[in-house]
């Protein structure tokens, strides 16, 4: 839980200054630090990272009317519908931070953090 | 084993960045694009409220702009410098990918930003000589102060928005197609203009009619092709005497219109839904005893909208209108004192020369009777993901080679080997016009402002508060004999050349006229006695008599008059042809679906609204009838390309010669009558109807049929307005088409205080995300205007303003 809370609060800092990228930086980091498995270091890539894009992209939507997400799905999914937009941009965003934190984790496992492995 | 998984997973991750930041073929890359922080969801926009102070640190003092509740700037500024940045940058803020998308095309940099797929195109526009033309009207523009404080205060307008851009603050379209904005620079006004000129003023049929000609000809084709219409009402009224004693004009060469080598191209008629409607009604005819003045420019609709609105108040001008985003000042519109509109002349300013080169080598080219070099211009085309490409393109004196034999063309209207001259090569500072006009007080000032024009040649429409009203086809003519680019011409005789200029002075206008209003749309400037020539065909005369008709019986106008007459559906070309053609419909040949369609034409009462099931049944029959007529005596094939006559020519026979042979099918040995052909024709529509729209019903509705649309000038359907339910149509005065209309609708009544109205089919944003990209569409659609806010000083109340913006 610690590890997801600090996914969602660095990675959503650095978007503020960096290409949207530097979220795997973040993810991969963090389950380098501390990661017990690579199916958890998955799931706190994929949600910490995940979760700031899904409430992001939400936050705009609720704001506007929808209209513009409406035909932004038309244009990229060749559906119209405001829920596709926020589901794509959540996996997306998900799936990047996931495999950069299974990366992180197998680094951690490699980079001789013997005795952490052991424990967990 | 562990080195592995992990090289691995960081390898995976890794690619998969790779792959969702960089585009793959048309699909863009998906990583940027939808970041919540940097992606699309960024250009989602809410109605801005709060006031805003701006340091752009680019204006000598500080400019107050007041937003109304449709988001259109007032820009209160203390000297004109101030107000052209203002206008430049709050352009950009609005349109900045329009505005850079435009000049990229003329410039011929399409590929630049799409890939080879446009490569073609470019090479058109570059071959058409837009750059030359574009680098010879910014020397013009800059020469002048008045048009180069303007032009050059709007680019570091435009420049101090683009500076301050971060990429999550581009416009959607940059995110979509993967590139960036550059900066703006004086020859981008140039090549704004360049594109308004290859838009309005590329109309020639030289080719097409040369190759009529010899097919037919000289005797048949002067009789089929006149030049003069045989139902004309011409914008300067029959009976206005001309106020000049006119120039010697060039004499006719002999042999001026023999035929050349037969060439196979084909080509795409250029749209004759372009054009326009204007009119002024004079005083007695308005209810205020102020003239009112009207103006609609039909274009390709398009978003975002090719119109902007804006006033401009300095100590020298209070001017509001509608802008062209890429133009500084405003292009239609008024003042306290002065209305004026335009609508495009179609003069026959695009010729072609024939070019007798000495060798292969293409160095030197025959004409008055000795060799004369070519120059060359190399056109470096950039290609995105691929390596430039070099065009070397040939110039003669009178202008560019476009293509050479055995070099695929990619607009079908330009003829192998010829050289192209055209208006918008010249020098020419078409804006100081506009300069003027939005600061004239009164006829003169307006006349005077008119001198400056070159093109593309447009009516100029005037009203003004001293209550004077005027009109005048006016741009830059060349002097040529009498059809002189009706054909081909013979680029070797300097008699072919264009051999001067008709005097401005001396371009058609008319100032109160006996019957008490002017008005313009597109058909013939003048009746024969105009001494010049300025093309021998112009757009029918169908809008204009309308136009003239209802304004002739108006009276205590009012600008709700007028709008009405905006949005009027008359068809007069059914009115005209159908009582003639329905006589000679056989109607016991009819079956199906034909005779229920016969009954629906009987009934109708011409009118070409939204609901209505006959102006779908004329169009299409008058179609199918067109190419019935013509089609076995014109045929476009591999080896040659004709024309039809106009549409006029061939009602005409119907009426006066009905037993000509033009209506017999010479691929036939029976000797058909224009009944079979008629007959047939109306049978082959409603055939063709009937399978498109199932048997005749509310499927068949005018609205539903044309389905007007609104297309996204990247051609992105989701970002388009389709299936518009509108009526109208080609010839109707109101113009609206399938793809083209009125691009913005003007109401201006002149008074002691000027009391105007107006719409865009779209809104002041150019961002797909805001809630002003299409916000004015449904009043448009449903012919209403919006009143015009003409505010007198910055802080005026009033309960239509939303906002001030300080620029410092």
């Amino acid at each position: 839980m610690r590890q997801i809370i600090a996914i969602a609060v660095l990675s959503l800092l650095v978007q503020l200054v960096f290409p949207w990228w530097s979220l795997a930086v973040v993810s991969f980091a963090i389950c380098c630090w501390r990661s017990p498995g690579a199916g958890r270091a998955f799931v706190y890539g994929f949600v910490g990272v995940g979760i700031v894009w899904l409430l992001y992209a939400l936050m705009i939507q609720l704001r506007t009317d929808g209209v513009f997400v409406g035909r932004m799905s038309e244009l990229l999914f060749k559906t119209n519908g405001g829920v596709l937009p926020v589901l794509v941009t959540t996996l997306v965003s998900g799936l990047v931070g996931g495999l950069a934190g299974v990366a992180g984790f197998f680094v951690r496992q490699a980079s001789g953090n013997q005795i952490a492995n052991r424990i967990s | 084993m562990r080195y592995a998984k992990a090289s691995l997973f960081v390898i995976l991750t890794v690619l998969l960045v790779y792959a969702l930041n960089r585009p793959w073929g048309v699909v863009p890359a998906f990583g940027p694009l939808l970041s919540p922080f940097v992606g699309f969801w960024q250009n989602a926009e809410t109605t801005e409220a709060a006031d805003e102070e701006l340091i752009l640190k680019g204006t000598r003092a500080p400019v107050t702009v007041v937003f109304d509740d449709l988001a259109i700037p007032h820009v209160f500024a203390q000297n004109d410098r101030d107000a052209y940045f203002a206008q430049g940058y709050l352009t950009a803020r609005d349109r900045l990918w329009q505005m850079e998308f435009q000049t990229h095309a003329a410039a011929g940099r399409v590929a630049e930003i799409v890939g080879d797929r446009a490569l073609e195109l470019d090479r058109y526009n570059r071959r058409l000589g837009m750059g030359f033309g574009a680098e010879r009207s910014v020397k013009a523009m800059l020469t002048d102060p008045r048009s180069r404080e303007s032009v050059e205060a709007y680019t570091a307008g435009v420049n101090a928005y683009i500076s301050q851009l971060s990429p999550a603050q581009y416009p959607l379209e940059y995110k979509l197609l993967g590139y960036k904005p550059e900066p703006w620079q004086a020859i981008k006004c140039a090549y704004f203009l360049k594109y308004m000129s290859g838009v309005l003023a590329l109309g020639a049929d030289d080719l097409n009619m040369s190759n009529v000609l010899r097919r037919i000809g000289p005797a048949a084709t002067a009789d089929l092709f006149p030049d003069y219409p045989f139902r004309e009402d011409p914008i300067i009224p029959v009976g206005t005497s001309w106020d000049f004693k006119p120039v010697a004009v060039p004499a006719t060469p002999p042999n001026a219109f023999t035929s050349s080598e037969p060439l196979a191209m084909k080509w795409p008629d250029h749209d004759p839904a372009i054009g326009s409607n204007n009119w002024a009604v004079g005083p007695q005819k308005s209810a205020t005893g102020y003239p009112i003045l009207a103006n609609d420019p039909h274009l390709s609709l398009s978003l975002p909208s090719i119109w902007y609105q804006m006033q401009l108040v300095t100590p020298t001008m209070n001017v509001y209108g509608a802008t062209m985003p890429g133009a500084p000042g405003v292009i239609i519109g008024f003042n306290k004192q002065v209305a004026w509109g335009v609508t495009n002349v179609g003069a026959d300013v695009l010729d072609f020369y024939q070019i007798r080169f000495r060798d292969a080598s293409q160095r030197e080219y025959w004409h008055d009777n000795r060799w004369k070099p070519v120059t060359r211009r190399i056109e470096r085309i950039k290609v995105k993901g691929q390596a430039d490409v070099i065009d070397t393109v040939l110039y003669t004196h009178h202008g560019p080679v476009m293509y050479m034999a055995g070099q695929k063309p990619f607009a079908k209207n330009v003829p192998v080997g010829y050289a192209a001259r055209w208006i918008a090569h010249e020098e020419s500072n078409d804006f100081l016009t506009y300069y003027l006009l939005d600061r004239a007080k009164n006829h003169a000032d307006y006349r005077e402002a008119l001198r400056y024009y070159g093109a593309p040649a447009q009516n100029f429409v005037f009203a003004d508060v001293a209550r004077d009203i005027a009109i005048s086809p006016n741009g830059r003519f060349p002097l040529k004999w009498k059809d002189q680019g009706k054909f081909l011409l013979d680029g070797t005789n300097p008699a072919h050349d264009w051999q001067g200029w008709i005097p401005a002075a001396h371009n058609p206008h008319v100032k109160n006229p006996p019957r008490g209003f002017v008005s313009s749309a597109n058909q013939s400037s003048t009746d024969p006695t105009y001494p010049y020539y300025i093309n021998w065909q112009f757009a029918p005369y169908e809008r204009g008599v309308r136009i003239n008709q209802r304004l002739a019986r108006m009276q205590q106008a009012t600008p709700d008059s007028l709008r009405q007459l905006q949005n009027d559906n008359m068809n007069v070309r059914a009115a005209n042809a159908l009582p003639v053609f329905l006589n000679y419909v056989q109607t016991q040949k009819l079956t199906g679906q034909q005779p229920k369609a016969l009954a629906v034409l009987k009934a109708w009462r011409y009118t070409n609204d939204v609901s209505e099931i006959a102006p779908t049944i004329f169009t299409e029959w008058t179609r199918q009838c067109m190419d019935a007529v013509w089609n076995d005596n014109f045929p476009n094939n591999d080896s040659t390309t004709l024309r039809y006559p106009s549409f006029d020519r061939t009602l005409q026979l119907a009426e006066k010669d009905p037993s000509a042979s033009w209506f017999d099918d010479v691929n036939t040995p029976a000797r058909e009558t224009i009944n079979d052909v008629l007959t047939q024709s109306f049978r082959a529509a409603v055939d063709s109807l009937t399978r498109q729209h199932g048997p005749l019903g509310t499927s068949w509705q005018w609205g539903k049929h044309k389905a007007t649309r609104i297309s996204h000038l990247a051609r992105l359907d989701a970002l388009s307005a389709l299936n518009v339910q509108i009526g109208g149509g080609n010839g109707i005065v109101n113009a609206t088409t399938e793809r083209t209309g009125p691009s913005w609708r003007m109401v201006v009544a002149l008074g002691p205080k000027p009391r105007a109205y107006g719409v865009y089919p779209g809104g002041q944003s150019g961002n797909p995300g805001s809630p002003h990209y299409l916000n004015m569409l449904e009043t448009w659609r449903t012919g209403q205007l919006n009143e015009l806010l003409f505010l007198l000083s910055a802080d005026e109340k009033h309960a239509r303003i939303r906002r001030r913006v300080t620029i410092k």
